[in-house]
């Protein structure tokens, strides 16, 4: 318990802390069942205001069932919820002194970010397993077999991952609980402000170009690609949209490059 | 007599144009506790978070247990426990699970940090309550949780950052009965309060801090003496008032205060006085007394005049 621990035996703790923080996570929401049952009515919820009110108004490009066209945008929405959910956990931490708590422990520095990171993608399974049941209901299928819909999840799973670390970041910025709250319903908009729910070929020039590059609407353009569900964007469309799969993988690299130093950095830093 | 296990030396912080620390300095025998006590906005929580490695000083330098809080963190952060103001612990998640998991953080194999976490839930009084989750505790079983987190891992000092502020005096006396089976097992506390009482209960010695700085250290005992022991008196006719301060004027040497309708308070610094003799000459000048008391002061008495002073010095 020195920090002349070896690299090995240091990697080996950052593994054990995280994973008992993945525990610690799990244990809350068993006594918050409440919390759960919310976040498995919540798919249905989004697919009944999207699928049919909405949708019934909503001309998918080149034809096609809007269901069909929504469910991928419904399923970028839910990773996109990693980030708050990280903002939220890591802001409580540090309002309530725990993150004090763990910063006067001798446990490993990088625990507390990877293990918040890491806790947050295996929340993220069933969220996301919740959703792909709601649309499998409603009509929802992957057409294309099981390795592109495979490559469609870990596309998912990796940007969810990433995400994660732009919420860790953003929890060690507010270090408040109240005002990771009320930032929290701003992430909304954000994730409306692309492909999800419609082509962007309708929105007006600039917005269309924010749209084209939020990684929502690339994250939903690779997996309709790979699910081969309808709603191929149009000729002319920005790159991101073009190459959506490479678009994925660029965007999780650049926000993981630039965001897990920053959050570590902000974790280990003494200041006040 | 051995090293002392806490040694701050010179240490300055400052935020901006806020002196918080203005060259500190603070020595903690092995198995004693220490009371920091200050008015609000002394440094006393900058203090302890620069000595539990949660903050850097901008010079001077601190060691605990003989390891360096800035280069030897690490070394540190084993040796040491911290609750804080605010309970530090999950509120979601039970007692229980929050020992558990604080035990693994500590890196204790699964099976001891379990046996642990049992063992302070019974030995501290919250097995009833050990599978509930924390928001439904009481304040006082809150800081008891938060204060047997820190225990985990046996440290050898451990710092109580206001233990027992917006606690009522039921669950301050638990906290204090806690901290005192602490200190029997050997464990040095370093205990930063606004209770003056809470520091007299407790503290082996006391260092008075304020603007960032030791103004005064002592026993409390010794801490009483600079300022010596009064002499209050009530008197059974108010008006009788101007002849009984010249009586014990005359007797002390010293201002009497009144401290109220018929009421003298008098500093006797150093000097020795009968009750005996203080009754005899207020019936040698026809004052009669309802109630004359010789008595040390508070460490209140003690605490604001040592900060007053300080104020008219400055």
């Amino acid at each position: 318990m020195t920090t002349h621990t070896p690299p090995l035996g240091r990697l080996r703790w950052t593994v054990a802390d995280g994973l008992t923080l993945v525990g610690r996570e799990l244990g809350r929401l068993r006594q918050e069942p409440g919390q759960v049952v919310a976040a498995l009515i919540f798919p249905i919820v989004m697919v009944v205001l999207f699928g049919y009110v909405f949708g019934s108004a909503i001309q998918v490009p080149g034809g096609g069932d809007y269901r069909e066209y929504l469910m991928p945008g419904l399923f970028a929405m839910v990773t996109f919820t990693a980030m708050q959910g990280v903002m939220g956990r890591m802001a409580a931490d540090a309002s309530h002194g725990v993150m004090d708590r763990f910063r006067s422990m001798p446990m490993a520095r990088l625990a507390v970010p990877f293990g918040q990171t890491g806790a947050d993608s295996v929340i993220g399974v069933p969220l996301l397993a919740a959703m792909v049941a709601t649309g499998l209901l409603v009509g929802w299928r992957p057409h294309l077999g099981p390795l592109a819909t495979a490559e469609a999840f870990a596309l998912i799973a990796l940007l969810r991952y990433a995400l994660g670390w732009v919420g860790a970041y953003l929890g060690l910025a507010v270090k408040d609980e109240q005002t990771a709250t009320q930032l929290a319903p701003l992430f909304l908009p954000i994730t409306m402000l692309s492909n999800a729910f419609v082509p962007t070929e309708g929105m007006p020039a600039w917005l269309r170009l924010i749209a084209e590059w939020n990684p929502i609407s690339a994250l939903t353009a690779a997996t309709r690609r790979l699910f081969g569900n309808a709603g191929a964007p149009a000729e002319g469309t920005a790159w991101p949209l073009a190459h959506p799969s490479a678009a994925v993988l660029l965007w999780s690299a650049v926000l993981l490059a630039v965001f897990v130093p920053l959050s570590l950095r902000a974790y280990a830093r003494r200041g006040r | 007599m051995t090293d002392p296990i806490v040694v701050a030396e010179g240490l300055r912080k400052s935020f901006g144009d806020t002196h918080a620390l203005q060259g500190l300095d603070l020595s903690v025998p092995q198995g004693t506790v220490c009371g920091v006590l200050g008015p609000n906005g002394a440094g006393k929580t900058t203090a302890v978070r620069i000595l539990a490695t949660l903050s850097v000083p901008d010079t001077g330098h601190a060691r605990i247990a003989g390891y360096d809080v800035v280069r030897e963190a690490g070394q540190v952060r084993a040796n040491i426990g911290l609750a804080g103001q605010y309970a530090a612990v999950d509120e979601k998640l039970s007692g229980r699970a929050n020992l558990r998991m604080f035990g693994r953080l500590y890196h204790l194999p699964r099976r001891q940090a379990y046996r642990r976490a049992d063992e302070l839930l019974e030995r501290f009084g919250l097995m009833d309550a050990a599978d509930r989750p924390v928001l439904g505790y009481s304040g006082g079983m809150r800081r008891r949780l938060d204060l047997i987190t820190c225990l985990i891992l046996r440290p050898q000092v451990l710092f109580l950052d206001e233990p027992t502020t917006g606690l009522d005096p039921r669950s301050r006396g638990e906290i204090w009965d806690s901290v005192r089976e602490l200190v029997a097992d050997g464990t040095t506390v370093l205990l930063t309060t606004q209770y003056l009482d809470e520091a007299d209960q407790l503290a082996d010695d006391i260092a008075v801090i304020d603007h960032g700085r030791v103004i005064a250290t002592g026993t409390p005992d010794e801490l009483k003496a600079v300022i010596g022991d009064r002499l209050d008196v009530t008197l059974e006719d108010p008006a009788a008032l101007p002849a009984a301060m010249g009586v014990l004027n005359a007797l002390t040497g010293a201002d009497p205060a009144a401290t109220g309708a018929g009421r003298l308070s008098v500093a006797l610094p150093g000097g020795r006085l009968r009750l005996a003799d203080v009754v005899r000459e207020l019936d040698h000048a026809g004052v009669a007394a309802a109630d004359v008391t010789l008595r040390r002061p508070t460490l209140d008495e003690v605490f604001l005049r040592l900060t007053d002073r300080k104020e008219t010095v400055r």
